[in-house]
């Protein structure tokens, strides 16, 4: 008989809820399958089991929250034959956590709008929203271009309307923004007060890069041109590769290489907060293949359906910051991993170069690494292999 | 199979020549040089000089003809260099064969079919460059196209000869040498848009030339969490208004990216038809990414500065989102 219990989805998760079962008694669950989702903290994770067999017995009822840990189901192993028991009546569910009957998170500590000087601006789609649901415009701030009220506005104000009355079912999106918070701050918590970081910053020459991917994208057809991020990602999965000491975890008071590199990409979320879940075997990836992960992660992570093995697996996390401005990022690593790279905004630089001044597009990176599993002249190599491998671009193609 | 836009548009010509033997064609170079950007070479040997045939530089002159042939029987394709030498035969395109149904009472029908190039982005500077499409398509009794994708550049040839009034089709420059994996060429139709990418945030809405950078757009926006729809106008005159409308009552938000000039312009006719059909769906003002208000300049870093870019698609979408996402 096999058990399959809550898997723990990251560091900082010791419990979750049942949304969903996707098999029942008597499936066949191949390895890999998706069984089940389950609501954490940071999504709604579309858990796979990685053994085969026939499922006996689902334990867990929908709606159920549960402890990391807890056999959620039994399967019978292939050969041995499926227990025909009669299904237990499943327990009175505790029920899933409500939210608070207050609205909880931001809202209720958002400051009452200011009164414009103009009259209110208010989206033609969003003052028809709120008249048909009740909600009075003047009393919601906005958030839209110019401060306007625009639909997720009336929609939010309406929600938490609702809230105050009617139960929901479901988390709703402020209430896991508040819970998301209380999970990261656990995570980061916990990484500053164990892990000495120590950080190393280069600047990346990301001329030969950039110029390279423009000549190769401008030879294939819209769905298959790649963006400068799955360049970095991949450059930083071959140079994790070959420095080992960053591709692991520390656990037990000792680091543990992993065997594959399975890069997280850092994913800030709307109405805040973030993910960084992984994609798989980075440096074995072409990189058409990497940009069409990196894509549908992206989608999936902002729609809440991520698989626990992306959420699980990291190995190194890369957080690229430069699509908000900054120029570099000194990450926090994600415990119990032991490194995290970061990219800034690539910028124009003027640069001395073969004792000549040249223009350049540069991007700093920088390396946030644990100093119990590496040094920094380890860290320097590191850092200085992935600048390499983005000077000659396509080595990284694959 | 990897086919290029070029060739595409070749073929079409080819296949049309084969199945029909009133299928002629006349302009510049389009004969011995095989067309200035090559897209009926070999086509003098195989069809010989009665259907394939040089013309001397006079736009007004050979438009003229391909009125003529069209009035008495034949399916004329005039091939004209590029949109601005079209202006020459405006009167030809605009008084006559536009006109000639309405003024006749019907009795005439003109089935001509004209190609031009259009567009920048290869330094040909101020007289090669423009994008002069959205005039034609201000102009009643004439049907204008502008195939996007390798798919349009085959497809829109056959319906275009089958059409009984004028129709007006222009080749962005830039895609010529694109190409894209297409299983078969077949024809496509004349009368609708079509949406390239589905997307739930914001629709884009582009043609010709512009298609690409809209889709590049999106794919980095797509990144930044933010889904776009992307619709390919493919028809500029009659315009397919419910598409976009039906798309924009989905997404709330509308950017219009033409490569032509902003003043009096056609993504000022798109979002004039938004704001009439659509107005109570929309969530932010409808936004447009166009060329800057100068002649194409000839310097490659001036002329790529002068045109919409994909980076320009991208603020321009942000800036319909305040603080979200």
């Amino acid at each position: 008989m096999i058990e399959f219990k809550m898997p723990a989805l990251g560091a900082d998760m010791d419990e979750g809820t049942l949304d969903e079962w996707l098999v029942k008694p008597g499936d066949k669950v191949t390895r890999g399958q998706i069984v089940a989702v389950v609501e954490t903290t940071k999504a709604a994770v579309e858990i796979e089991c990685w053994q085969e067999g026939t499922v006996s017995e689902l334990i867990v009822p929908v709606g159920e929250t549960v402890q990391v840990g807890t056999v959620l189901a039994t399967l019978a192993a292939s050969g041995e034959p499926a227990e025909e028991q009669p299904r237990r009546r499943s327990r009175p569910a505790r029920p899933a956590k409500k939210p608070a009957s207050a609205p909880s998170g931001p809202r209720a500590t958002r400051t009452p709008p200011a009164v414009p000087q103009h009259r209110r601006w208010v989206s033609p789609a969003a003052r028809r929203l709120a008249q048909s649901l009740g909600v009075n415009v003047d009393t919601i701030s906005g958030t839209g271009p110019q401060g306007s009220v625009i639909i997720s506005d009336v929609e939010q104000a309406a929600d938490s309307k609702t809230t105050l009355t009617k139960p929901r079912t479901k988390p709703a999106a402020s209430d896991r923004a508040a819970q998301m918070r209380k999970s990261i701050a656990a995570a980061m918590g916990r990484s500053k007060r164990e892990i000495p970081h120590y950080y190393l910053v280069d600047e990346i020459i990301l001329d030969a890069a950039l110029s390279w991917l423009i000549a190769r994208n401008a030879q294939r057809s819209i769905d298959e041109r790649v963006l400068p991020a799955a360049l970095l990602l991949k450059a930083v999965g071959v140079a994790a590769q070959r420095f080992g000491e960053f591709n692991g975890f520390w656990r037990d008071d000792g680091f543990q290489p992993a065997s594959g590199v399975h890069v997280g990409v850092g994913i800030s979320l709307r109405g805040g907060g973030l993910v960084a879940p992984a994609i798989h075997d980075v440096p074995e990836k072409k990189l058409g293949e990497l940009m069409d992960d990196l894509s549908d992660l992206v989608a999936r992570a902002r729609s809440f359906s991520l698989r626990s093995s992306e959420m699980s697996d990291p190995t190194i996390t890369v957080t690229n910051l430069g699509d908000q401005g900054v120029e570099a990022v000194f990450g926090i690593i994600y415990p119990p991993q032991v490194a995290l790279v970061g990219f800034g905004r690539p910028t124009q630089q003027v640069r001395a170069i073969d004792g000549g001044i040249r223009i350049v597009s540069a991007v700093q990176a920088t390396l946030a690494a644990d100093h119990r599993a590496s040094d920094g002249h380890r860290g320097a190599l590191f850092l200085s292999a992935i600048n390499e491998l983005l000077q000659e671009p396509d080595l990284l193609e694959k | 199979m990897k086919t290029s836009y070029r060739t595409a548009v070749h073929d079409a010509l080819r296949d049309a020549f084969r199945d029909d033997p009133r299928v002629v064609l006349m302009g510049e170079d389009v004969g011995r040089y095989g067309g200035t950007y090559a897209a009926s070479k070999g086509l003098l040997a195989e069809f010989g000089p009665e259907r394939v045939r040089d013309t001397p530089l006079s736009e007004l002159g050979f438009v003229g003809i391909g009125i003529g042939a069209a009035l008495n029987g034949l399916r004329p394709i005039v091939e004209v260099m590029t949109v601005n030498f079209s202006l020459l035969a405006l009167d030809q395109i605009v008084n006559t064969a536009a006109a000639l149904r309405h003024m006749s009472g019907g009795q005439f029908s003109v089935p001509l079919v004209v190609r031009m190039a259009t567009g920048a982005g290869r330094q040909l500077a101020a007289q090669h460059s423009h994008s002069l499409e959205p005039w034609y398509a201000h102009i009643p009794g004439i049907k204008v196209v502008a195939p996007a994708t390798v798919e349009d550049a085959y497809g829109m040839l056959g319906p275009a000869l089958a059409d009984p009034d004028p129709v007006v089709i222009f080749e962005h420059v830039q895609l010529y040498n694109t190409s894209a994996d297409v299983e078969a060429l077949t024809p496509t139709d004349i009368s609708r848009a079509a949406v390239r990418r589905s997307g739930t945030d914001v629709t884009l809405v582009a043609y010709g030339g512009s298609l690409g950078k809209a889709l590049d757009a999106a794919n980095e926006l797509s990144l930044a969490g933010i889904d776009c729809e992307v619709i390919d106008l493919r028809v500029l005159r009659p315009l397919d208004d419910d598409t976009i409308l039906e798309s924009v009552r989905k997404t709330h938000r509308a950017v219009v990216i033409d490569e032509a000039w902003r003043t009096g312009s056609f993504a000022a006719e798109i979002m004039a038809r938004v704001m009439e059909g659509a107005f109570y769906d929309l969530d932010a003002p409808v936004a447009r990414v166009c060329s800057a208000e100068v002649p194409i300049p000839y310097a490659k870093h001036l002329e790529q500065a002068a045109l919409p870019q994909t980076e320009a698609i991208v603020t321009a979408v942000q800036g319909l989102f305040g603080e979200q996402p």
